[in-house]
């Protein structure tokens, strides 16, 4: 380490390393995704014959994108998608930050209590009571609604967000928050002003870990809401597969409508989340 | 409870903005048949609807491995469609004993259908029916006649042919001798044991005796389609154990291989698929000369949901499936299913006609574990879908297979005890 | 903290920071998953009316071989694919991430925006597509193993008994490393520049200063992968039934507890669903969830240090 030049050159050759180490992860993980966008423009028989070969003018084909387009109601699929995930998010970062700043700010009878009460729900499949939810929303009148899926959602999404925002709470430096109260700030403007931007970065983490399972659910909406009004795109593109399954066609195609509006999403997301990892960091 | 459901069904259907016209009825249909939607679309429901104005259909099936179960839950949900494909047997009437399925007995269409063709359908006491007998399927070998040309061979007969046909197919190498793969398992007990056993078991004897406790799942006419299924493997494409339903069915029309053992719901998809001839024969004989038995299963029937909200409407489109307008529609868009009602019907399709000719020269039964034998636990039907995919992939011993059916059966079944 | 003990008057804001949660977390999850619990000491008689037999479902789980055998053989599948996230997917998402937050590194943001893409696939996708690419039909594996010299490795993995659970397992991994990868770097990055900058001065950098500094910073959030790990691994179902489908093939190799559960609960084929079977399977798992996390929380997190910077 004392000798500046070998040191420098172990950084290249370090640095060298990670970039090819990352590279070769990143061609893994996208290799697949990859595959399927290419092969689904090409014909029937050339998917089969020379499956990792580009589309070429002979064999390019949209026929699959036709069948999806004229028999799936993508568009619709898509939206229901989108505002159950986008509202049932909302739900979960509000009261799962509110709970968490209660749990982790106050010290109250039935805390710890509370905490692990609320913390039993990372631990249990919330399908394991689908019974009785079913029940509940024929009960309310509620079979075949996106509300449906938003309570759901946001009761399933709760504990873990409770879970982790927590210990990001309590990390909130309490010099701040006193030099606040003395400054005669509210509880609520506290926690809004003051431990809310603190733990974007956990926000945004949370944020990403609740929508991935919410996004891609099959059981809920298969059982809550599989009318074709309120289907969501991962219940569309399932059935859809299980309909067209032997035209690979149409399943190529169907796949990749339902990669593309995931990841363009994600990638918008993205550089939120990063955002608020790095400022979290720098801070 | 129900009606509750129902109503509230109903009330969260137009709240969730499904905008129907005024008297519009749209009736949807719960089917396994996913190979069929384009017939449905395109044929049947235009048929239809122009004979019924004021009812809509919408088609809308599932993959046929997860139909029971998402059928299933969808009623026990109150979320399921208005008419309701039925399994043949017990799957069907164990929905009707749960007050899922609407008692059909007096609907009119009934009159055209045969005691045999109802008794899928009706409770053990043949006093109650709840579903309108549809199609029933005839199991069989499909090949690619072009193939069969190019390399002389013959349609086979016996067992002992059957195995000469293979192996001159697998010493050409140009094809793979036989398309299936158990991956999804089904297969390996459908379109493998229940179609190449009859012939063994002496197809209704064997299938009642079992019922009767007279036979057993180990005697030499059970394990015997295992025996044949275990030699099958040397003749499967490679990687056959991953293979999936659809992935043989695109091997087959893509002409790369050469036999299909399967029956005749293929028809109609290989026709829009394969740009080759095709042919049948039925499952060869043990011995030149003997008796042919043949697998003719009444395999599907329709059913209305008991909770549907357009009960009237339903019972329109049910009596409009005994009709001889249905009967030859049907027959002729989606081959390979035959009506199963009185009606005349004239079948178009040539590989349809040598399916049904089998009627007149070999003894029909339906599958062995269909009726009665799969009410328990364990299902003695899913049971045969794990044994007869270990056998093809040598993972269990022809009686090993049958040791286990026969154990799991007497489980739970008295006259077996 | 001190002044918060004295008497003051009821602190309204408590219950309104908690109220929301507790509620629609108590009313859409807690009330019925009790309802499961409750079918679970039940059982339907012949005219379809609920009896209740008290704990003879588990007796039933337990003592009868046709019912404990599947079990056991899915809580053994299970506990493998949980120990195969544990080998190898924490452990790579740990190096990337280690990797990603070296200091200058050109492209990050895509590497770890790129690597990150399969997580956010649904199962209904990741399943298919890796189906179409292990496929012995279709070629996809046999042709680039062809290309690699390696042709004769090529098996159906998918479809053997020793491997086609180790091979969903591995499915399951590439989907999700991104998880871990995630919250190791934020955690990662949250590291104070102070402490980095302290560890250099004593000459501790590059690799040991990862095992020495960081990793015991991030100890506790490796703590919170393995526990959702856990708890993730032993709640899965949608991969398997996506790839093989309800019957966990071939001979039930695959079938984990969410797929041994789901053919109880909502039946197969001919075979009719049983909820009160489904919900006493649905308690045990609930109970090996329960011991699991317990280990975790009493055995090892109360141990671990937290950090306030």
């Amino acid at each position: 380490m004392s000798n500046p030049i070998t040191s420098a050159r172990g950084n290249l050759g370090r640095t060298a390393a990670a970039h090819v180490i990352l590279i070769a992860y990143t061609i893994l993980a996208l290799y697949p995704v990859f595959l399927i966008l290419i092969n689904s423009v090409k014909q029937r028989r050339a998917i089969f014959n020379d499956p990792l070969a580009l589309p070429t003018a002979e064999t390019f084909d949209p026929i699959g994108f036709q069948t999806v387009l004229e028999q799936g109601n993508f568009l619709l699929y898509f939206q229901n998608s989108m505002i159950v995930t986008v509202v049932s998010l909302f739900f979960v970062l509000l009261f799962g930050a509110m709970a968490a700043f209660a749990l982790a700010e106050y010290r109250f009878r039935g805390n710890l209590l509370m905490g692990l009460y609320l913390a039993l729900g990372i631990m249990i499949p919330i399908r394991l009571g689908t019974v009785a939810i079913l029940e509940i929303m024929v009960a309310a009148g509620l079979v075949n609604t996106l509300t449906s899926l938003v309570l759901v959602y946001t009761a399933q999404g709760l504990p873990l967000a409770v879970f982790i925002l927590q210990e990001f709470m309590r990390q909130v430096s309490d010099d701040l928050k006193n030099a606040a109260r003395i400054d005669g700030l509210s509880e609520y403007r506290i926690f809004f002003t003051i431990a809310l931007p603190l733990v974007r970065p956990a926000m945004a983490t949370v944020a990403v870990f609740t929508m991935i399972p919410i996004w891609n659910d099959l059981w809920f909406p298969l059982i809550l809401a599989p009318g074709e009004a309120t289907k969501t795109l991962t219940l569309g593109s399932q059935i859809f597969l299980g309909q067209y399954v032997t035209d690979w066609n149409a399943v190529l195609a169907a796949l990749s409508l339902a990669i593309f509006p995931v990841v363009v999403l994600y990638l918008i997301f993205s550089r939120q989340l990063i955002r608020g990892i790095t400022k979290g960091a720098v801070k | 409870m129900t009606a509750r459901k129902t109503t509230l069904t109903a009330a969260a259907f137009l709240l969730s903005g499904t905008a129907l016209m005024a008297q519009d009825v749209t009736l949807t249909i719960e089917s396994w048949r996913n190979d069929d939607i384009s017939i449905w679309r395109n044929q049947i429901i235009p048929a239809f609807e122009a004979a019924h104005p004021g009812i809509k259909l919408d088609f809308q099936p599932t993959a046929p491995a997860q139909y029971n179960s998402a059928l299933n839950s969808k009623l026990d949900a109150g979320t399921a469609g208005d008419i309701v494909t039925c399994r043949a047997f017990d799957a069907s009437l164990a929905l009707f004993q749960k007050g899922q399925l609407a008692d059909l007995t007096d609907l009119d269409g009934m009159a055209n259908y045969s005691d045999v063709a109802k008794s899928a359908w009706s409770t053990d006491d043949g006093s109650q029916q709840f579903c309108v007998p549809m199609a029933s399927v005839i199991h069989g070998f499909i090949y690619n006649a072009d193939a069969f040309n190019e390399l002389g061979l013959e349609e086979p007969t016996t067992v002992d042919e059957f195995f000469a046909v293979l192996d001159a197919i697998a010493a050409d190498g140009s094809y793979i001798p036989m398309a299936m793969g158990v991956n999804d398992q089904w297969e390996a007990a459908t379109m493998g044991y229940a179609n190449i056993g009859p012939n063994y078991w002496m197809g209704e004897q064997g299938r009642n005796a079992l019922i009767a406790g007279d036979a057993k799942l180990t005697d030499a006419e059970f394990v015997a389609p295992f025996e044949q299924l275990a030699r099958w493997s040397d003749y499967l494409g490679r990687g056959f154990e991953s293979q999936s339903y659809p992935d043989s069915q695109n091997l087959f029309t893509l002409g790369r291989a050469a036999i299909y053992p399967s029956g005749s719901w293929e028809i109609a998809g290989f026709r829009s698929l394969a740009d080759f001839e095709m042919g049948a024969f039925p499952p060869p004989v043990q011995n030149a000369g003997d008796t042919c038995y043949i697998s003719d299963h009444t395999d599907m029937g329709m059913g209305l949901n008991a909770a549907s909200p357009n009960a009237e409407a339903g019972r329109t489109f049910l009596n409009w499936l005994g009709s001889s307008e249905f009967a030859t529609l049907f027959a002729n868009a989606v081959p390979g299913f035959f009506p199963l009602s009185n009606a005349e019907v004239t079948l178009d399709d040539s590989l349809a006609q040598e399916f049904i000719s089998w009627r007149g020269d070999c003894e029909s039964s339906i599958r062995p574990f269909h009726q009665i034998l799969s009410r328990g636990t364990p299902n003695l039907s899913n049971e045969s879908w794990g044994t007869s995919a270990n056998v093809i992939r040598g993972g269990q011993t022809p009686a090993d297979a049958a040791a286990q059916m026969q154990a799991g059966l007497a489980s739970w079944y008295a006259p077996q005890q | 903290m001190s002044d918060r003990a004295r008497k003051r008057p009821f602190r309204w804001h408590i219950v309104v920071f908690l109220a929301p949660a507790v509620l629609i977390y108590t009313a859409i999850m807690i009330i019925p998953l009790f309802g499961t619990l409750n079918l679970s000491l039940f059982t339907r008689a012949e005219d379809g009316s609920r009896i209740f037999v008290g704990l003879q479902n588990f007796q039933t789980l337990f003592g009868d071989r046709r019912w404990s055998d599947a079990f056991w053989n899915a809580t053994g599948n299970n506990l493998w694919f949980f120990i195969i996230h544990m080998l190898v997917q924490n452990p790579i998402g740990i190096a990337l991430a280690a990797i990603l937050s070296t200091p200058k590194l050109r492209f990050a943001a895509f590497y770890r925006t790129a690597i990150f893409i399969p997580a956010i696939l649904s199962f209904v996708i990741v399943g298919f597509v890796w189906k179409l690419i292990l496929s012995p039909l279709w070629g996809v594996a046999p042709t680039f193993m062809d290309a690699l010299g390696l042709g004769n490795w090529f098996a159906p993995w998918l479809g053997l008994e020793e491997s086609a659970l180790t091979t969903l397992a591995l499915i399951s991994v590439w989907q999700f490393v991104g998880i871990p990868m995630m919250l190791i770097y934020a955690a990662l990055l949250s590291i104070p520049d102070e402490v980095l900058e302290a560890a250099e001065m004593d000459g501790i950098t590059g690799a040991s200063q990862f095992w020495k500094i960081k990793l015991p910073l991030i100890l506790p959030t490796i703590g919170i992968i393995s526990i959702l790990t856990f708890v993730g691994n032993f709640n899965a179902f949608d991969l398997i039934y996506v790839t093989q489908g309800a019957l966990a093939g071939p001979n039930f190799t695959t079938d984990i507890l969410g797929s041994y559960l789901f053919r109880t609960f909502f039946g197969f084929q001919l075979q009719l669903g049983d909820p009160h079977m489904g919900a006493t399977v649905a308690t045990v798992m609930f109970a090996i969830i329960l011991v699991g996390v317990s280990i975790y929380l009493f055995g090892v997190q109360t141990r671990l240090r937290r950090y306030q910077f």
